[in-house]
């Protein structure tokens, strides 16, 4: 079993509520994609070739200051709950964790992490590096990045072409290399059924939503992940800049909507905050897609100001460890444990009580 | 996989997302069935470009058959993946592939990200200070001879647009 309780913070450090605008944006990722130069790209690779792509960036990543104490995990030598349970954290992609039905991850998949950056190995590009902050934060995060780049450029031979900027094995990437997404919570948008509209907008605008999980995931729990579409024909400030302007608008709209739903339906609203805080602090067996929903629900209320039994950070406390394999471990059982459901609104349950009698409230 | 909520047959490719009841639902459909639903995801859309060019591309490369145990016209010589290679799974094989196929990968740059002119930080390359630079008034002369040749006006004109920073206009 992996110790994730050796990454600070367990690595959740981008959870706990206290960036810019958390209590609509949960957290601000960027990734930049590099190749070496001296091999093929990842998926055209021989095993011998990940391994001493894996080997020589670890190599220059001890002479860095930004990655010289980062953890590695190989996930090609981890069990399946323990990679699942890295992909559920943010830290890895669903494609390097081979998460899935059958699925393995390839030969030379790793993840390095530390503090707020890391570096994905051998996904479709060599290197994935990435920045991971609470809240809406683009600037900080891409300083955080920035600074993997320059001193990981400085030791290896990135692939960079005169004309066409960094190289990566899919031409979607190429250019900057560089993808900014920030995951939203947007229930008011989607109770007012303003919320296609306003990704139809995105999409005008060359941006691009995906679910909780990123590439090809679904939405769920109404968590959105708004990104840059292109990579090329942009500086990396101009590609950040608008990103930023189009979300501050998204926000703007997110919170028209949620005044309209307090002032044209109030009783409405409570309601619908009020019994998902009844069912989650109450019920006896909950799947993992009705927590999320739920959890959205009291997200919703907290904002509004209607629930102050718990607080931000509890949500998203219960966002990750309700997750399939984080309540797994928790629980000591299997993945497939037939008592799932029942574990995880009985953990629901304990945290909720434990907040409200924290909170003075009584039960 | 994912399989198509529609046919329970084929993968699904297209994710639709739409609101039904207060609930944010996903549909996930394979590419016949969301056709056949007049869908245009964002997913679909944005396939459409590398698709259909990725479809055009190569025509003329597979008439030109390969000899056994040669590495056939057109392949990457560093890597030897072919256009077909690419056509077939969206990627290139290695950084020497967009060497190879600049002249067909430029137009398809054009049509993911509007333009094929990297405008972000430049790699200073390893153990060195200085950033590669640019591409010269040599090179763009010659790309710009090119896409006259393959009248690819458009390109053409933002070549020629380049050329003038230089001081000197390509005639
Ligand atoms: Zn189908
Ligand atoms: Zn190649």
């Amino acid at each position: 079993m992996i110790d994730l309780s050796l990454l600070p913070d367990g690595g959740m450090a981008w959870l706990d509520g206290s960036g810019p605008s958390s209590h609509l944006v949960l957290s601000t990722r960027i990734r930049l994609a590099r190749n070496l130069a001296t091999y093929p790209f990842a998926p055209r690779s021989s095993v011998t070739q990940r391994e001493a792509v894996l080997r020589e960036v670890l190599a220059a990543a001890r002479e860095t200051v930004s990655l010289r104490e980062a953890l590695v995990f190989r996930l090609d030598r981890m069990e399946s709950t323990d990679r699942q349970l890295l992909h559920e954290r943010h830290l890895v992609s669903r494609e390097l964790a081979g998460a899935g039905e059958g699925l393995a991850a390839r030969p030379g998949a790793a993840v390095m992490v530390q503090a707020r950056a890391g570096v994905m190995l051998n996904e479709e590009d060599h290197l994935r590096l990435q920045g991971l902050r609470s809240g809406f934060d683009l600037e900080a995060t891409y300083q955080d990045v920035d600074r993997v780049d320059t001193e990981l450029g400085q030791r290896l031979p990135f692939a960079f072409h005169p004309e066409f900027g960094y190289l990566t094995s899919c031409p979607t990437n190429v250019g900057t290399g560089l993808r900014a997404s920030v995951l939203i919570h947007l229930p008011g948008l989607v109770l007012t059924k303003e919320i296609t509209k306003v990704l139809q907008g995105l999409a005008q605008v060359g941006l691009t939503f995906r679910g909780l999980y990123g590439e090809g995931s679904e939405v769920v729990g109404n968590f959105f992940q708004l990104s840059n579409q292109t990579t090329l024909g942009k500086t990396e400030q101009e590609l950040l800049d608008h990103l930023g302007k189009m979300v501050r608008q998204v926000i703007e709209y997110e919170e028209q909507a949620r005044e309209v739903l307090v002032r044209d339906v109030p009783t409405i609203i409570e309601d619908k905050v009020w019994r998902a805080y009844g069912l989650l602090r109450y019920a006896r067996s909950l799947t993992f897609e009705e927590t999320m929903n739920l959890l959205s629900g009291v997200r919703l209320g907290v904002g509004l100001g209607l629930v102050d039994r718990t607080g931000l950070y509890a949500l998203n406390k219960l966002l990750i460890h309700t997750q399939p394999a984080h309540l797994a471990v928790l629980e000591g059982v299997g993945p497939d444990d037939p008592d799932l459901n029942v574990r995880r609104a009985r953990y629901v349950r304990a945290l909720l009580d434990d907040e409200a009698a924290r909170r003075g409230q009584s039960p | 996989m994912t399989r198509c909520d529609q046919c329970h047959e084929r993968e699904a490719v297209v994710h639709l997302t739409q609101i039904a009841q207060d609930q944010v639902v996903t549909l996930h459909l394979c590419e016949r069935c969301a056709a056949e639903k007049g869908v245009e995801s964002a997913a679909n859309l944005a396939k459409t470009p590398v698709g259909s060019f990725l479809a055009s591309m190569g025509k003329g490369l597979e008439a030109t058959a390969a000899l056994p145990g040669m590495t056939p016209p057109g392949a990457c010589p560093t890597c030897g993946a072919t256009m077909a290679d690419f056509r077939e799974s969206g990627r290139l094989g290695c950084a020497e592939c967009y060497r190879a196929f600049e002249g067909p990968l430029r137009d398809l740059l054009r049509r993911l990200h509007g333009s094929s002119r990297h405008l972000g930080e430049r790699y200073a390359a390893a153990g060195t200070e200085e950033a590669i630079p640019e591409p010269g008034a040599e090179q763009l002369r010659q790309q710009l001879q090119l896409a006259i040749d393959t009248e690819n006006f458009e390109l053409a004109a933002e070549l020629r647009d380049r050329l003038r920073t230089f001081g000197g206009a390509g005639d």
